[in-house]
């Protein structure tokens, strides 16, 4: 046991005085045993964050997360860090709130800085249409108890006056805006749920990818990994962008597709932009970082892939957005950009169900949206794999929902992920 | 990306919109067609390697293309017409029955 353990003013001014020696590892580089009571499959946030609460809220501590790479080098560490609840259909909004309240005290259940910052998430407006939308989300996050506000030009003229207000063709007119959002330190929440679970005694293996898994009679009885087989009573997937992948490994076909999202960021500038906007016009948000460089995604680029990379028009695209809202940003230049693998589903909401084999749980489907679903995915999941019955919130997120017909289509976009 | 078209030659990825796997719609009268069309709609293939699927040069010649692509690298190994190819299929079913 480290002489540290704990972050507190204390221990880091004792740290400071006896020159940094007493802090211990943030989680322990665990060897598999033979067999555990759950095994969650990837290591990502929403992985790491089921293992946190199955042993935090439901007493399961002999849970083991295997991860093919090292924590945090998915796409949790690799997303635009926004978080936000400004959802629509009664699937959705109770879930991602409760997610957001979840952040809201994340730091101080974890003991961990995860540099939540609630900065704001403004939605910009630029037809009638889109502001009578905008109005109808609003009302009905309000009546489910979240903060929107309808802000009209001025208004969001007053909080950035430097936007393009004189566009043509995109004029804004206004904007969504819920005060609560904000983003949030994606790497620190990878570490902060893996530390936190570690102190309460997950294994976290590394470098064990997944190869297949074992079944006695229609039951999941382990996981066969690169480090040998594991034994398990139950069996979490967390593995979206490769939730096809592996859940073929088990027989099962799922209704999602791959899709590559990419993400940028400029250089470092002075502080110009101090929440987050999106472009309603086209795709294109943006925030700013802490260390000065601007972070903006649009669309994905709409065809299947497991190349972390993505195509030239879909840059232009972003870009042309970034240009039309900000036309000041024209001469800063890219430090860089990324692709990563979105589970794109057929509705473009989540899944969090059991599957038709017994003891394997499936949780994926996040398309672009999974980061801001950490914390409320990881405790839906643990529920269900817990209690062997869905949350209270997660209960819409069905795996048979596409053959039932009670799709949670937010854009109302039908069985076409791309255009989700 | 670059999609070479077999009636306009090599053009930009932003001239094509994308449809996914390319099967073939199932057919409304048989026994199973609801169990049929909830895989066609919903079940699609998302393998990690080579991919038949379908393409639309909206931007172009308008023609439905089926393209094969290795989906770990973008490599594309093969553009026909989708009418070429289902015109192949129905060879084939004719010479099987």
């Amino acid at each position: 046991m480290p002489r540290s353990d704990r972050y507190s003013i204390f221990s880091v001014f004792l740290e400071g005085l006896r020159g940094q020696t007493g802090w211990g590892p943030a989680w322990r580089k665990a060897s598999p045993k033979p067999s555990y009571d759950v095994v969650i499959v990837g290591g990502g946030g929403h992985g790491l964050a089921t293992a946190y609460y199955l042993a935090k809220r439901y007493g399961l501590t002999n849970v083991a997360v295997v991860e093919k790479g090292w924590i945090g080098s998915g796409n949790v560490g690799r997303n635009t860090t926004i978080v936000r609840s400004n959802y629509l259909l009664p699937g959705n909004i109770p879930f991602y709130e409760m997610s957001m309240k979840l952040w809201e005290g994340l730091e101080q259940d974890l003991n961990y800085n995860a540099m939540v910052s609630q900065r704001g998430v403004l939605n910009l407006y630029h037809s009638d249409a889109q502001r009578d939308a905008y109005a109808r989300r609003g009302n009905a996050m309000r009546l489910h108890g979240i903060d929107a506000e309808l802000l009209d030009r001025e208004a969001v003229r007053s909080m950035y006056p430097w936007l393009n207000y004189d566009s043509a063709r995109f004029p804004i007119q206004g904007g969504l805006l819920q005060r609560r959002g904000g983003t949030v330190r994606h790497d620190a929440v990878a570490w902060g749920y893996a530390r936190g679970a570690d102190r309460l005694g997950v294994d976290i293996i590394e470098n064990a990818e997944v190869t297949g898994f074992r079944l006695d009679k229609g039951k999941i009885t382990g996981v066969e990994t690169t480090r040998g087989f594991i034994g398990a009573n139950k069996v979490g997937l967390a593995v979206a962008g490769n939730s096809s992948r592996v859940a073929a490994m088990a027989g099962l076909t799922l209704p999602i597709e791959s899709h590559v999202l990419q993400a940028f960021v400029s250089e470092g500038i002075k502080p110009l932009i101090d929440g987050v906007v999106t472009f309603g016009a086209g795709h294109f948000y943006v925030s700013q970082s802490d260390k000065g460089g601007l972070v903006f995604g649009g669309d994905i680029d709409g065809y299947n892939t497991y190349a972390q990379r993505g195509n030239l028009p879909v840059v232009e695209d972003v870009l042309e957005g970034g240009m039309a809202l900000m036309p000041r940003i024209g001469r800063v230049r890219l430090l860089r950009s990324w692709g990563g693998i979105m589970d794109m589903s057929m509705d473009g909401s989540p899944i969090i169900d059991r599957t038709p084999t017994e003891g394997l749980y499936f949780n994926g489907g996040w398309c672009y949206g999974g980061f801001k679903a950490t914390p409320a995915s990881g405790l839906c999941f643990a529920h269900l794999i817990a209690r062997n019955e869905p949350h209270e919130v997660a209960r819409a997120y069905r795996l048979d929902r596409f053959r039932t017909g009670h799709m949670i289509d937010e854009k109302g976009m039908g069985n076409q992920p791309n255009l989700h | 990306m670059r999609i070479n078209c077999p009636h306009c030659g090599e053009r930009s990825l932003d001239e094509f919109s994308y449809l996914g796997d390319a099967v073939v719609r199932p057919d409304p009268a048989s026994p199973n067609a609801q169990d049929a069309f909830y895989a066609y709609g919903y079940e699609r293939a998302n393998v990690a390697g080579p991919m038949q699927e379908l393409w639309y040069h909206a931007a172009g010649c308008h023609a439905w293309l089926v393209v094969t692509r290795d989906t770990r690298t973008h490599e594309i190994s093969e553009v026909k017409s989708a009418q070429e190819v289902a015109l192949a299929r129905q060879k084939v079913a004719g010479t099987a029955q």
